[in-house]
């Protein structure tokens, strides 16, 4: 029976799961011990059986602590997470389709949803035959083995925490699968479809499994080092976003960039996607509490509170400079902020995601037009200016707003100024390695099956050249 | 017979059409273009990049009459039209050499 238990999930999640554990099943116990107690005494009176309610309250809690130690199965929780992670992949599936598939020229919609969909099934398999094994195998600084290949021994009964490890296991796959499914953004319009394929299949072992491991697997370096990563900020967001940084500059611009019309086709599937994502999100945030307890709800107001706030934070910043509150903007806005709010989503209170929205908004929105303007790459969907910049935004600000009563460790408010080096150095870790195997897997490929479609085949239509299918 | 193209407001179509069967068109065809006059086209931006669109969407409406008829219809467009500002669009008229009705094979001013 698997009772392992990441330390990041210990950390975090136990805490406030053992609180909840101690309180709510009490009340069960004296709520049926009760019943049990005033059936018995009826004739006696109702005066009895209240004091019999007390008694049994008073046992049942007793009972409980004696037997807190060892975890077992909790309903609650593992209903929240069943939940949970089926939301997770209605980020992706149609979440991340919509919002990415709005933003693309018509002619090209189709292979945008396609790359994102491939990309969700590549994701499930890879994870099941690797990936989960290489994430939360055995303990490791830097990997976690083999020895859960393809799900070995990951059997029905074992626990992962209070839920199931097969509802862990799937609730970390929709993890893998958002994550490469996000770099499609970054080169939108010109990568060829079997290059997507063979590069998402071996960017999830060679990049996405082993910083899981480092950020959450048993004995990662990133864990131990303290670094504060509680739903996927150095994992899921600033990798991504470098990974798509490097794959637009490898891949190269699109044909015509900043001469021809690259205006989105249908920005009310761009917002019905942020939507799914904004929804989804509380699964992602408040899932990984991995508990139906304090810490999710406490996860859950957070991330409301900083994706509203920079979704106004990057409409007021753009009216300002450029005259007219866009659909795509506030929309935009919406994801930076849930991006920057991921990583702290278990350590900050809601004023602290109020100004985690607030300068997450604002930066992203500038990195978005401004800095990718100074630069010059094309980054067609700003996947490192939302993800990559506002995970870091995020991993910084969480050093600066944990709150030692909410996720037990202090942040430089508190007066543990120390903690945003810790943050500042495992994003580093982050990007170093998702920045430097990304390239090398890109070459690998360019020089092999080649990464772009033909100049003619992009003029022309993806959807048909690769697809053989238009829109409408 | 002539032909008049008119290239209007898309929002004007209506008045156009019920100015046009008032003075007796019996029949007229309509394509949605897009181009441009003198009045310009507008921005677009999307994350900061910004986008000229100059090309403005319009009307044409395609209707043949009989010489006599043709001021008429020319001038019932112009006023029916017409809003005064700039892209109101315009007319043109030519000269048409034939006309057939398919189903019944009538000709020229029997054909409209």
């Amino acid at each position: 029976m698997n009772t392992h238990i990441t330390p990041r999930r210990a950390r975090v999640g136990r805490p406030l799961r053992g609180l909840n554990l101690s309180a709510e099943r009490g009340l069960k116990l004296s709520a049926e011990r009760g019943l049990n107690l005033s059936a018995a005494l009826r004739g006696v009176g109702v005066t009895f059986a209240i004091i019999g309610v007390a008694v049994a309250a008073w046992a049942g809690l007793t009972a409980e602590a004696l037997a807190a130690e060892k975890p077992k199965l909790d309903s609650g929780d593992t209903a929240w997470m069943l939940t949970a992670t089926a939301i997770v992949l209605m980020m992706t599936l149609p979440g991340l389709a919509l919002f990415y598939g709005g933003m693309v020229r018509k002619k090209n919609v189709l292979t945008m949803v396609m790359q994102v969909f491939a990309t969700a099934c590549i994701g499930t398999i890879v994870w099941f035959a690797v990936g989960y094994s290489i994430a939360f195998g055995a303990d490791g600084a830097y990997w976690g083995g083999l020895s859960k290949a393809f799900l070995a021994g990951v059997g029905k009964e074992n626990l992962t925490g209070t839920i199931p490890e097969t509802v862990f296991m799937t609730f970390q796959m929709t993890f893998a699968i958002i994550t490469p499914a996000l770099i499609v953004g970054a080169f939108a319009d010109r990568v060829k479809f079997s290059a997507l394929v063979v590069f998402m299949t071996l960017w999830i072992i060679i990049v996405y499994a082993p910083i899981t491991h480092w950020v959450w697997g048993g004995g990662g370096w990133i864990l131990k080092l303290g670094a504060l990563d509680f739903a996927g900020g150095t994992v899921v967001h600033i990798n991504s976003g470098v990974a798509g940084l490097v794959a637009a500059i490898i891949i190269g611009k699109r044909v015509g960039y900043r001469k021809e019309d690259m205006s989105p086709h249908n920005l009310v599937l761009s917002l019905v996607g942020a939507a799914l994502l904004w929804v989804g999100w509380f699964g992602f945030n408040a899932g990984s509490a991995l508990s139906a307890g304090t810490g999710a709800g406490m996860a859950m107001a957070v991330t409301q509170i900083a994706s509203a706030s920079a979704a106004l934070a990057w409409m007021f910043a753009e009216w300002l400079q450029r005259g007219k509150p866009t659909v795509l903007g506030i929309v935009s806005g919406a994801i930076a902020g849930l991006v920057a709010i991921t990583p702290a989503s278990g350590f900050v209170d809601p004023m602290g995601a109020l100004f985690i929205g607030l300068i997450g908004g604002v930066v992203c929105y500038w990195a978005s037009t401004s800095l990718k303007k100074m630069l010059g790459y094309d980054d067609a969907l700003d996947v490192f200016g939302i993800h990559g910049v506002g995970g870091m935004v995020g991993a910084i600000l969480t050093g600066v707003f944990a709150v030692k009563a909410i996720g037990g460790t202090a942040g430089a408010l508190e007066g543990n100024g120390g903690q945003i080096l810790t943050q500042i150095y495992s994003i580093l870790g982050t990007i170093v390695w998702s920045g430097v195997m990304t390239a090398v897997l890109l070459l690998a490929i360019k020089v092999t099956i080649g990464l772009r479609v033909s100049d003619e085949e992009e003029r022309d239509s993806l959807d048909l050249r690769l697809h053989g299918e238009s829109v409408h | 017979m002539k032909l008049v193209t008119a290239i209007v407001k898309p929002f004007k179509l209506d008045e156009v059409r019920e100015a046009l069967t008032s003075i007796g068109v019996e029949g007229l065809t309509v394509s949605e273009v897009k181009g441009f006059g003198r009045q310009k086209g507008h921005t677009e931006i999307y994350r900061g990049a910004e986008y000229e669109i100059s090309f403005v969407p319009k009307v044409r409406i395609d209707v043949v009459v009989s010489d006599t008829l043709a001021d008429q219809v020319v001038d019932a467009i112009t006023k029916s039209a017409r809003t005064g500002s700039i892209g109101d669009g315009k007319i043109f008229v030519s000269d048409v050499s034939k006309a057939v009705r398919i189903r019944t094979g009538d000709v020229d001013n029997d054909a409209l």
